[in-house]
Parts: C-alpha cells; sequence; structure tokens
C-alpha cells in the first residue's frame, strides 16, 4: 500500500461515518458522465463518423447555415466534435470496466488458489506474478497488441492479461490470513469443498482490498486505453476513442486547440475523479493504510 | 549479506528468463511469427523462404532453446526491413532516450523531494492541502496530455521552446517535464511518507524538548534518515520512465527507443520491437535488484529479516 494524503481523508476522520462533500461531488461527476457515456445515442446533435469536409476544423460554437450548431466544434474531418466525445466516453469506460473485470476474475482465481493449495501451484503462481511484475505493463501491451493487431476485444483482453498479477498479490495475502481463522476450519471440518470454502467463506472477505485495487486499477485501464488509441494502437478510427481524438488533435495543435482540450479535459476529470475515489476507499476500508 | 544478495540475484536471473519466455511466447500468439517479420505484399515464396532462413518452421521448442542461445550471445537477430543487426538499430537511439529520462529524473527528483518535504513539515496545513491537489494532478494526468497541454502553451502559445525533435538543449525541458510529471507525484507521496514517519520519532521530539526548531531537526536530522526510502524508489522510477518515454517520445518526436518502438511496429520491424521491449524489461528487473541491494546495504533490519 502506498498510502498519500489528500484532504478527504482528514475530512473523513473528522466526519466520522458521513461522507466528505469531495467524495460526493467526484461520485455526481463520474455518475454524470456515465449517464452522458449512456445515453450518446439519444443527446449526441451528430453521427459520430459523418465527415462534413466544408465545416473541417471549425472551432467551438460555431454555427451552420442550416442552424445546428458545434458547440465544441468539429475535428479535421469536419465530425462533430462532441457526438464524437460522448460516444468515445462509451468506448473508454466499457474498455476499463470489461478488462478490470478480466483481470479481477484472473488474478484473484489465481491468488485464491495459490493460497488455499500452497506447495508447487503457490511457487508457480506467485513466480509467474513476479515475472509480470518486472515487464513494464506499458510495453506489455504495446507488444501484445502490435502482434495481435488492434481491435476492441483484442484491446479488453491484451489489458485485462497484463493486469492481474496485482489483484493475485493481494488475493493471495489476504486468502492464507482467512483461511487459518477458526471458522474456515469449521467450515472444512462440516465437509465443505475447496470451491465453496473459497467463494462463500473467503472471497467476501478479501473483497474490501480487492476493491481497492479494482478502483485505481479502472483509472489505469482508462489512461491505458486512451494512451494505446493516442498511439494507434487501441481503438481504429473512424470509431472514436479520447486517446485517438487527441492523437488527431496533435497534429492540429497549432490550428485547433479544441480538438486536443476537450477530450483531454474529459480524460483527466474522470482520471481525477477515480483516484480520488480510490483513496477514499482505501481510508475507509483499510484502517492499516492510514497515515499517523 | 552475501547470502540475501546471492538470493535476490536468483530471483532476478528466474525474472529474466520469464521475460523473455514472455516475450517468446508474446511473438507467437499470431500463429507464424513470419508473417510479423515480412514486408507487406510480399509473395508466398518469399513468406516461405523467410520462414526457413529464420527457423520458423522448426519444432517450438527447438526455435526456444536457439532463441536463448543467439541472445546469450548477445545476438538479437537482423532487421529483416533494413537488413542491419536488429540490436544495432536499437543502440543508436539508446543516448536520446538516456537524455531524456536523465531530464525527467531531474525534474521529477528536484520538483518531487522538496513538494514531498514541505507537505511532511508543514501538515495539516492550507499548503499541504494545496500541494496534496497538485500531486494528485500530476498523477491523473495522462502523460500524452500533459505533453500536448505543454506543446500548446510553451511552443504554440508563447513561442518559448521548440515542439518537437532533438535539436538542442531547449528542445529536451518539455519533453522532461512531460516524463518527470508522473514520477514526481510518486517522490511527493513517498518523501512525505518517510518524512512523516521519521517526524513520529523519539529524538525528532527530544531535540524539539531541547529547543530545536522544526526546520532545523528536519534539515539536519529527519532527510538523513528519510532518504533510504526515497533513493529506492529512485531506482525503481528509472523503468516506469523508460516505459513512459514511448508516449512521451511519440509525441515529441524524440529520436530515442520509444519512438522507434512506435515506428518499428508500424513499419513491422518486430525484431527491434523486441530488442526494445527486452531490453527496457532488464534494466527494470536490474534497477530493482540494485534498489533490494542498496537497502540492504543500508538499512540491516532488511536482510537479517529475510
Amino acid at each position: 500500500m502506498s498510502p498519500h494524503a489528500t484532504a478527504s481523508r482528514r475530512a473523513a476522520r473528522h466526519h466520522g461515518g458521513r461522507v466528505p462533500v469531495a467524495i460526493v461531488i467526484v461520485g455526481l461527476i463520474l455518475t454524470m458522465i456515465l449517464a452522458l457515456a449512456l445515453l450518446a445515442p439519444w443527446i449526441a446533435p451528430a453521427d459520430p463518423t459523418r465527415q462534413v469536409l466544408m465545416m473541417r476544423l471549425k472551432p467551438p460554437g460555431t454555427l451552420t447555415a442550416s442552424g445546428q450548431i458545434y458547440l465544441l466544434g468539429t475535428d479535421d474531418l469536419g465530425r462533430d466534435l462532441l457526438s464524437r466525445i460522448l460516444f468515445g466516453a462509451q468506448v473508454s469506460l466499457m474498455v476499463a470496466t470489461l478488462s478490470v473485470l478480466v483481470s479481477t476474475l484472473v488474478g484473484v482465481t489465481l491468488g485464491m488458489i495459490a493460497a488455499w493449495f500452497r506447495g508447487w501451484i503457490e511457487v508457480a503462481v506467485m513466480r509467474l506474478v513476479d515475472i509480470m511484475l518486472s515487464i513494464p505493463a506499458v510495453l506489455l501491451a504495446v507488444l501484445t497488441v502490435a502482434v495481435l493487431g488492434p481491435g476492441f476485444f483484442k484491446l479488453i483482453l491484451v489489458l485485462g492479461l497484463t493486469r492481474w498479477p496485482r489483484y493475485t498479490r493481494v488475493a493471495f495475502g489476504q486468502t492464507l490470513q482467512i483461511a487459518t481463522l477458526p471458522y474456515v476450519k469449521a467450515a472444512e471440518l462440516a465437509g465443505a469443498g475447496a470451491a465453496r470454502i473459497l467463494l462463500r467463506h473467503i472471497l467476501p472477505n478479501i473483497a474490501g482490498p480487492l476493491l481497492i485495487i479494482a478502483t485505481a486499477e479502472f483509472g489505469l485501464m482508462i489512461l491505458f486505453e486512451a494512451g494505446l488509441s493516442f498511439l494507434g494502437l487501441g481503438i481504429q478510427p473512424p470509431a472514436p476513442s479520447w486517446g485517438s481524438i487527441m492523437s488527431v488533435g496533435r497534429q492540429y495543435v497549432e490550428r485547433a486547440w479544441w480538438i486536443v482540450a476537450f477530450p483531454g479535459g474529459c480524460l483527466f476529470l474522470v482520471v481525477f475523479a477515480v483516484n480520488v475515489l480510490g483513496d477514499w476507499l482505501r481510508d475507509r476500508l483499510d484502517p492499516k493504510a492510514r497515515v499517523r | 549479506m552475501l547470502r540475501y544478495v546471492a538470493g535476490r540475484l536468483l530471483q532476478a536471473i528466474i525474472a529474466v528468463f520469464g521475460v523473455l519466455t514472455i516475450v517468446f511466447t508474446v511473438m507467437r500468439f499470431s500463429g507464424d511469427p513470419t508473417l510479423l517479420l515480412v514486408p507487406e505484399g510480399a509473395s508466398p515464396e518469399s513468406i516461405d523462404a523467410l520462414r526457413t532462413e529464420l527457423g520458423f518452421d522448426r519444432p517450438v521448442i527447438v526455435q526456444y532453446i536457439d532463441y536463448l542461445r543467439s541472445l546469450s550471445h548477445l545476438d538479437f537477430g537482423v532487421s529483416v526491413v533494413q537488413r542491419i543487426p536488429a540490436f544495432d538499430i536499437v543502440a543508436s537511439r539508446i543516448p536520446y532516450t538516456v537524455l531524456l529520462a536523465t531530464g525527467a529524473l531531474v525534474i521529477a527528483v528536484g520538483v518531487g523531494i522538496p513538494v514531498g518535504i514541505a507537505m511532511a513539515v508543514w501538515r495539516g496545513g492550507w499548503l499541504e492541502r494545496l500541494l496534496a491537489a497538485v500531486v494528485l494532478t500530476g498523477q491523473s494526468m495522462p502523460t500524452f496530455l500533459s505533453s500536448i497541454l505543454l506543446i500548446l502553451v510553451f511552443g504554440v502559445m508563447l513561442g518559448w521552446l521548440p515542439t518537437s525533435g532533438a535539436g538542442d538543449l531547449k528542445a529536451l525541458v518539455m519533453p522532461s517535464i512531460a516524463l518527470g510529471a508522473l514520477s514526481m507525484s510518486t517522490f511527493a507521496r513517498m518523501a512525505r511518507i518517510a518524512i512523516v514517519d521519521e517526524l513520529g520519532k523519539d529524538y525528532v521530539r527530544a531535540g524539539r524538548a531541547r529547543g530545536l526548531s522544526l526546520p532545523g531537526i528536519v534539515w539536519r536530522h529527519v532527510l538523513r534518515n528519510a532518504a533510504i526510502p526515497v533513493v529506492t524508489i529512485a531506482a525503481l522510477e528509472i523503468g516506469n520512465l523508460l516505459a513512459g518515454a514511448v508516449i512521451v517520445e511519440t509525441v515529441f518526436a524524440w529520436p530515442g527507443i520509444g519512438q522507434l518502438a512506435i515506428q518499428s511496429i508500424q513499419s513491422r520491424d518486430f525484431l527491434v520491437v523486441q530488442v526494445i521491449v527486452l531490453l527496457i524489461s532488464f534494466v527494470y528487473v536490474a534497477t530493482s535488484l540494485l534498489a533490494d541491494v542498496m537497502y540492504a546495504f543500508i538499512d540491516p533490519r532488511i536482510r537479517l529479516a529475510g
């Protein structure tokens, strides 16, 4: 654990059980972005892939002759930036959610099995974890995507399968602790099998620390997806993704700042909110991580 | 001490083998690695010829042993695209990345540690709250966003700094800041924790009781003790900086190995990509080994407990 202070931590302690204001605000921001992403097909003013070459690189607030307004301007192919950002939010959140699910599933399963059966399974799994953690994750993802080729599901698979070791470490350590408790022994004596004990009796008790990891990873996954798409290795054009919109924006940054600024702002806001939320969750769920 | 170092060294060697194996496996994910290496539009005959030339038609286990044997005498293969050894292509770019990583480390340490010290000394005050927000911002800002924002402000609007290339020292400023920002947050957080930890100890209270000022105690005694965990983080951060260079170098057209990795993926020069991934992973393993050994050397409790 790497505890670090935020205003929210002190707030959480001063107000006892109440949820601090900062967390409420952050929660609202995330809920709003999630709602906007889900409602994108209905609220987006235009088709995110429709090109109007007459309307290339128009600044925010441009009005057309027919009365349509480009609230956030247009990109290099005359596509409505607001619509692209809304649909891009769907992509970002979807990739992050699914890849976190994949890595949680793989990581927690391996960690719990290693801790329960010990022996050579433990050695094999934990060695693999050490090895996986000694390759920088960004690099492994870049290499794997480059070999497999880009694509929505491949991206999720790559992100999910490069990021499981952190869950394994936590699930392993926690399961080891819980497994020695009398109630687990009692369940074992009562004839419960390994699968039943792990799922029914141990998993609920180690869910807190896993949730902390998953929250932090969710923010990271959003950054990874955006980064890979930015490098041209993630979501492929014409489908919108915050990262790929920004990589177009990089080329036109001298003439059209808005193409980078708006998706970049959204990306920052989401990751910032998730990080604040993650810090707060860690303080609430893991008293050991609290700094004096 | 020797036992600890030997054990840790063995771990590092296992990690290196693991990395080699994972990279070998990933390169075969697509089924036929030959297809990764041929230029686009190659004829089936030339693909077959290349497959035989590179030995991809042999059993996987033979290929694996052969792969380890070539790597053991630093033979990383010859780039199919450029027809020169892949390692030479990478080696010519290494100085640029080292320069960039050094710049980033200077920024990260130079800003991050004073910020961490200030946060620890003025704990609970408005300054800590402000700096905590700055640190969290640095942590949440994707590198490519901060890079482009820097370009927008200092390159386009103010026109102070060049937006791309590696012409002179001025060109190094923005990429270093962009790459160093995330590490800066890590250093600030770690320095803060280390110092807060020290401030709770008896010698600090004793010093206060004798009438020494808190900044004086921090400057003369606390920093020295808090330096140990921070130094080891510095070693670990080097690996992260190299990995982060992939994005920063692409945005700023900085001719280091990160930009080379992306260019090589685009030109389907996978042997070069493989060299870069292996190289950065080795540095990663080596620096974390170095960090652990250094830590054990400075603090006997670590090696005795292990």
